[in-house]
């Protein structure tokens, strides 16, 4: 079973940060909080949704990782880039993606942010630095190198980001992204999400060495191994990474241990399915990102309980009128068209 | 006007798109070295600077996808692989990145890349330095397919497919680099999905691709001096296919030979072949013949090369059988 044990903290002094609340303006504080809540509560509402059979395209749900999509997000550009995976609602919403078009998205409909063309895995917000999710694991990362590449060539300060779990390194992809990221000193921050599954295997069944973060190394480039479930380690550590490589220092390797609630699509845990102990979804529930983050704000008087309830209906209201606008838009019409093929 | 070899026509369109676009980049491997793209770069990386000519690791994959990430923030990447073979690596990112970005997510983002993929056949390099895939690419949604044959061509199609705002799979064969030609000195382009008749003619249309189109134009005058008078297509794009072009020449002549590079099953002759019968068949007065290569991979020895290759021999053979049968 997986729990405490397995995470260690191994800072590279190059992204060594101070672990302390108050080093982060509240206004800050209080956007992540809110983002937070907003994707656990969209990916509750959305795990029902399919339940009932109401989505139908397969949902791969991130509840339980918020930390990791908000504290790195949190210190994002507009014209920063976000990579990401199958599993990119959390990491669509916490770089400014619209919710109503996300939903819209899951239930096949035209005003979909893919216009029912992508579904859950193709999620696009190209305006604000999502150009779109793949669904080939590790197929993003050398997209993600190649947009800071574009950021080099143009010696912007923009950085991009590439989301992957930790499944997407055992891919050759990765690989060759990481060594021609460090080679061209490009500024590209590599998250390694780790909650210890890739679909169906337990991270020991599929990896040599189950210790991510130090295949950073190997191309000299800083990498480090943080609790991906504590946002202030995330947003700190992401945030000293993100300033290096706008300043051209290269990019970085994060990898953020964490825990996917739900099973790897749909809404069960799989539990069911004999993959996981029921023990050990426990303690990750209640080791959860959001419950601990709450509790810190509330003890250090930034938020307080009735603003906590007034935030939580806000954004309860705010996925039904997601549900609402999805349920009423038009489907697409089937076009065999040049058009929506070639630009 | 001046004559350039197809390999000078070539650097001297990059040459002329680096300095006129910025946000245009050469990327792949070899791209600074003597032997790998021929004479094609010469001169690049002294007038551009290693941001803008960028040789990499043997990482066709990482490197493709990052040409398809610099595209889609706004660049116009040229990624190079010097033999088409090794593009197989990038399959991944070439097609279910590239080709699907610009229909999966709505039609909002575009991927204007330009992957060059170099014919290497011949030299006894056997079968994984040798492959002419156009036909794999010519199948997917999404991406487009030129193959020029000359210098004024390869300039005006390399300049469209760099300009084309969607992924373009750039064929040339090294076989080409030594023909001369007319190749006007300003920036001009040809464009993506037109063909060009070649040599007019009445008794039978020749559709031909990259270097079979010199070995259809050999066979055409050859054939011409029996009494047959041939027509002769360079296709010049296989994706979008020149489908007015065709129609019009086969309901001219009535009959229809196609000579591809590559090999015959599934082949782009093949392609043809369906889009006139579904068509016009009517205006068919024979069965459609396709001189492609046997459906074996690549040998090494000379002798084995020298039979492999479709020449205008079996052109000629195959053309004087369609006509014969009328």
């Amino acid at each position: 079973m997986i729990t405490e044990q397995h995470m260690i903290n191994k800072p590279h002094s190059d992204l060594a940060t101070i672990d302390y609340i108050e080093s982060v303006p509240q206004a800050k504080l209080r956007f992540m909080y809110e983002m937070m809540l907003q994707i656990r509560q969209a990916e509750g509402k959305i795990a029902d949704l399919v339940s009932q059979r109401k989505i139908i395209c397969p949902c791969h749900l991130y509840e339980g990782q918020e930390a990791v999509a908000v504290g790195v997000c949190a210190s994002l550009e507009r014209e920063d880039y976000v990579f990401s995976t199958h599993r990119s609602h959390g990491h669509y919403l916490a770089k400014g993606g619209d919710l109503k078009a996300m939903m819209a998205e899951l239930f096949g409909r035209a005003t979909g942010c893919s216009k029912g063309r992508g579904g859950s895995m193709h999620l696009a917000a190209p305006d604000i630095g999502f150009p779109g999710s793949s669904a080939i694991v590790a197929g993003t990362i050398p997209l993600a190198v190649g947009v800071a590449l574009s950021f080099a060539i143009q010696r912007k300060e923009n950085v991009a980001v590439s989301f992957f779990g930790d499944g997407a390194t055992c891919e050759g992809a990765f690989y060759e992204s990481l060594n021609f990221a460090a080679l061209k000193k490009l500024p590209v921050i590599f998250i390694c999400e780790n909650n210890y599954y890739s679909t169906h295997m337990p991270i020991s069944s599929i990896q040599a060495n189950t210790d991510l973060y130090k295949r950073g190394a190997v191309f000299n480039i800083p990498s480090t191994q943080i609790d991906g479930n504590d946002i202030i380690e995330v947003y700190q550590t992401a945030k000293a990474a993100i300033e290096r490589a706008r300043n051209g220092k290269g990019p970085a390797l994060i990898e953020c241990l964490t825990y996917r609630w739900r099973g790897h699509v749909g809404p069960n845990y799989d539990i069911d399915k004999g993959l996981r102990e029921q023990l050990e979804v426990d303690w990750w529930m209640n080791n959860c990102p959001i419950k601990k983050f709450e509790e810190m704000l509330l003890k250090e008087g930034i938020i307080t309980d009735y603003e906590k309830r007034h935030i939580t209906e806000r954004i309860r209201q705010q996925v039904e009128d997601a549900v609402v606008f999805a349920e009423r838009g038009p489907f697409p019409e089937f076009e065999d068209k040049i058009s929506q093929v070639y630009k | 006007m001046r004559q350039l070899t197809f390999a000078q026509a070539i650097n001297e369109t990059f040459h002329q798109m680096m300095d006129k676009h910025e946000n245009v980049f050469l990327i792949g491997q070899g791209v600074i070295s003597p032997w790998y793209v021929g004479a094609t770069t010469v001169d690049l990386l002294e007038k551009f600077g290693d941001s803008r000519v960028i040789d990499t690791p043997i990482a066709e994959n990482g490197i493709t996808g990052a040409a398809v990430g610099a595209a889609i923030a706004g660049m116009r990447p040229v990624v190079v692989h010097p033999r088409m073979d090794f593009m197989y690596l990038a399959m991944d990112q070439i097609i279910n990145h590239a080709a699907n970005w610009y229909y999966m997510f709505g039609s909002q983002v575009s991927v204007p890349l330009t992957v060059w993929g170099i014919i290497n056949r011949g030299g006894e390099q056997s079968s994984q330095h040798s492959q002419a895939i156009q036909a794999i690419f010519a199948h997917v949604p999404g991406l487009k397919v030129v193959m020029p044959s000359t210098p004024y061509d390869v300039k005006g199609l390399l300049v469209s497919s760099i300009l084309d705002d969607n992924p373009v799979i750039f064929i040339d064969d090294r076989w080409l680099y030594g023909i001369q030609g007319d190749v006007p000195e300003e920036i001009y382009s040809i464009p993506i999905g037109k063909g060009v008749v070649r040599k007019e003619g009445k008794d039978i249309t020749l559709v031909a691709t990259s270097y079979m189109v010199h070995e259809a134009e050999k066979a055409a005058e050859l054939l011409g001096e029996e009494g047959i008078d041939v027509e002769v297509i360079d296709l010049r794009t296989i994706k979008p296919l020149d489908e007015d072009l065709l129609f019009e020449s086969v309901r001219k002549t009535g009959r229809l030979a196609i000579a591809d590079g590559g090999w015959k099953t599934c082949g782009v002759a093949a392609e043809i072949s369906a889009l006139i019968s579904e068509n016009i068949f009517e205006h068919l007065i024979s069965p459609i013949v396709r001189v492609t290569l046997p459906d074996t991979p690549a040998p090494a020895s000379s002798k084995l090369e020298k039979e492999y290759y479709p020449t205008y021999k079996n052109i000629m053979v195959a053309v004087r059988n369609m006509v014969k049968k009328a």
